[in-house]
């Protein structure tokens, strides 16, 4: 029995024969014509896009006070640039946003397995971090300026959008864990810290990284809503300010590295899940 | 050798939920051997599990007392072994680091342990896994992973939940075959809990038959099978022996299968 799985992995493993049928080399082409299909769509909708950005405010079908348009993006984005401020700026709301959800995953660990360890203790917080959490969070904005003033109300705003998510995410991945893995460890006389540290919080690291994604994109809206008020830097500030001196030009060059900033931010998340992954020998995105 | 191993003595156990009060064992009693391969059978839900995680200490009884080797059960003990449907690896873990998980919640010596689970590993096939994630394995070796781990902290006595279920039955059969034949060879004492009378009555020297809820010792079949002379014939040669269709009717008339609940 043990010699067929062995044969068995061992052709698994073994790459592919190098003679393909005429079937099979048929699929692949179909398959490469429909993968090139959309991404050639892909490509065409945001070509499309921004040409009829640029041309519908030059040919006066929308007023270009209001809508800028990509030429003039780019040069305001050359002239950030050159000014040196547009590093200042992305780096001032990426660092914000970097402390948020690396600040509430760690605030979420900790509490959630906290609840864990006390059944009593989460069943009396229950309705506080429901409420917490269906509270919008950006109505406290106004209330972090003052108790924390510029700088820290916005890391506060970053953390507090994301945090309760965060908490309820991990405590409902910790009380998923498999029943069966925590007898085994108590049949080892394992106590509840023991258990803790290595059945549930190793059990839910693919938890974590779907918390991570998902207060990595709160975080942001945070940032960029702390930024409104209070700050004098970042991608936030930019676009008040922009909007204050109706410069539309600032506006939508600010939009534009803030889509890039996310894109980036979540392909490294991407990025680093697929490794966790990949150490623990299952497929990504599963 | 005539010692017992396992003394359940009138065991009870009851259910509390806002709603009601179940009452899942009544009035068990049973002996096992020290050396003797006991399963139990019975429909689902006969608390036939239940009875396997009170002999471990992992749920008290409301009434009655267990004993293992002469000692009272009052909690878990290095002593018991047990096995769970599901293979239960931790997926994170390597095979060998699974195997140790239990020497590492005891804290016994980490040295002598690797070198433990490494010689189970290797006898049980699993020589070339031992860096290898359990999701690299088959269902088949999962198991095996899985039994190392259990006999890794070297129990006397060794619980089986139905240990063979989840596996397709060319698999099955094989290892119950298998992990019979180690168990017996090192002397254990076995529970083994199945709903498969076949596996039952292939396997075991006993066969105790529970009733449905609240589970109640029914019958009690001493297995042997002297048609293959005075050995225990492994599993799958007692399936063809002569008097195996006997006992599987005697047990399966027991059951009451057919019985509309």
């Amino acid at each position: 029995m043990s010699d067929e799985t062995l044969t068995a992995t061992e052709q698994n493993l073994a790459p592919s024969q190098p003679e393909i049928s005429d079937g099979f080399a048929n699929y692949l082409r179909t398959q490469r014509r429909r993968s090139a299909q959309v991404t050639m769509f892909q490509i065409g909708i945001v070509v499309g896009f921004l040409i009829l950005w640029e041309l519908a405010p030059r040919l006066n079908w929308i007023n270009p006070m209001l809508t800028s348009y990509p030429s003039a993006v780019l040069r305001t984005l050359w002239g950030l640039i050159l000014d040196g401020s547009l590093w200042g700026h992305t780096l001032a709301t990426f660092y914000a946003t970097l402390i948020g959800f690396v600040g509430s995953l760690i605030i979420g660990i900790a509490v959630a397995a906290l609840l864990w360890l006390s059944p009593f203790l989460s069943k009396v917080l229950d309705p506080i971090i429901v409420v917490l959490n269906a509270l919008p969070k950006i109505a406290l904005v106004p209330v972090f300026f003052i108790w924390l003033g510029a700088t820290s109300s916005i890391y506060a705003m970053a953390i507090s959008i994301s945090v309760f998510v965060t908490i309820v995410m991990l405590y409902t991945g910790f009380e998923a864990v498999d029943e069966d893995k925590i007898r085994l460890a108590k049949l080892y006389g394992a106590s509840r810290i023991q258990i803790l540290r290595k059945i549930i919080l190793p059990g839910s690291v693919p938890t974590m990284i779907s918390a991570l994604k998902i207060s990595a994109g709160l975080s942001l809206v945070g940032v960029v809503v702390g930024e409104f008020q209070a700050s004098k830097a970042g991608l936030g500030y930019l676009i008040t300010f922009g909007g204050q001196i109706f410069q539309m030009n600032l506006v939508m060059t600010s939009l534009v590295i803030l889509a890039f900033l996310s894109t980036v931010l979540f392909a490294a998340i991407k990025y680093f899940e697929s490794y966790i992954y990949r150490r623990r020998g299952i497929k990504s995105g599963q | 050798m005539s010692a017992n191993s396992v003394e359940i003595s009138n065991v009870s156990l009851s259910y509390y939920t806002p709603e009601r009060e179940t009452l899942a064992l009544e009035q068990i009693s049973l002996n096992v051997e020290s050396g003797q391969f006991v399963a139990i059978v019975g429909s689902s839900g006969c608390g036939k599990s239940t009875l396997l995680s009170v002999v471990a200490g992992l749920v008290p009884p409301t009434e009655g007392t267990v004993l293992v080797n002469g000692k009272y059960v009052q909690g878990t003990s290095p002593n018991i072994g047990y096995m769970f449907q599901k293979d239960t690896l931790l997926e994170w873990r390597t095979v060998l680091q699974n195997a140790l998980l239990g020497s590492e919640l005891l804290g016994l010596d980490k040295n002598k342990s690797r070198e433990r689970a490494k010689s189970l590993l290797t006898s049980y096939g699993l020589g070339e896994f031992l860096h290898a994630l359990p999701t690299q394995l088959s269902g088949g070796m999962r198991q095996r992973a899985a039994l190392a781990r259990t006999l890794c902290t070297a129990p006397d006595v060794l619980l089986l939940d139905e240990p063979f279920s989840a596996l397709d039955f060319q698999t099955k059969l094989a290892l119950s075959d298998e992990i019979s034949g180690i168990l017996r060879a090192e002397g254990k004492t076995v529970i083994l809990v199945t709903h498969d009378i076949a596996e039952a009555v292939s396997i075991a020297d006993r066969v105790i038959v529970m009733s449905r809820r609240p589970g109640r010792i029914k019958s009690d079949h001493r297995i042997t099978y002297p048609s293959a002379g005075g050995e225990r014939p492994s599993p799958f040669k007692a399936r063809s022996c002569p008097e195996f269709n006997g006992y599987f009717q005697a047990v399966w008339d027991e059951l009451d299968v057919h019985k509309v609940e």
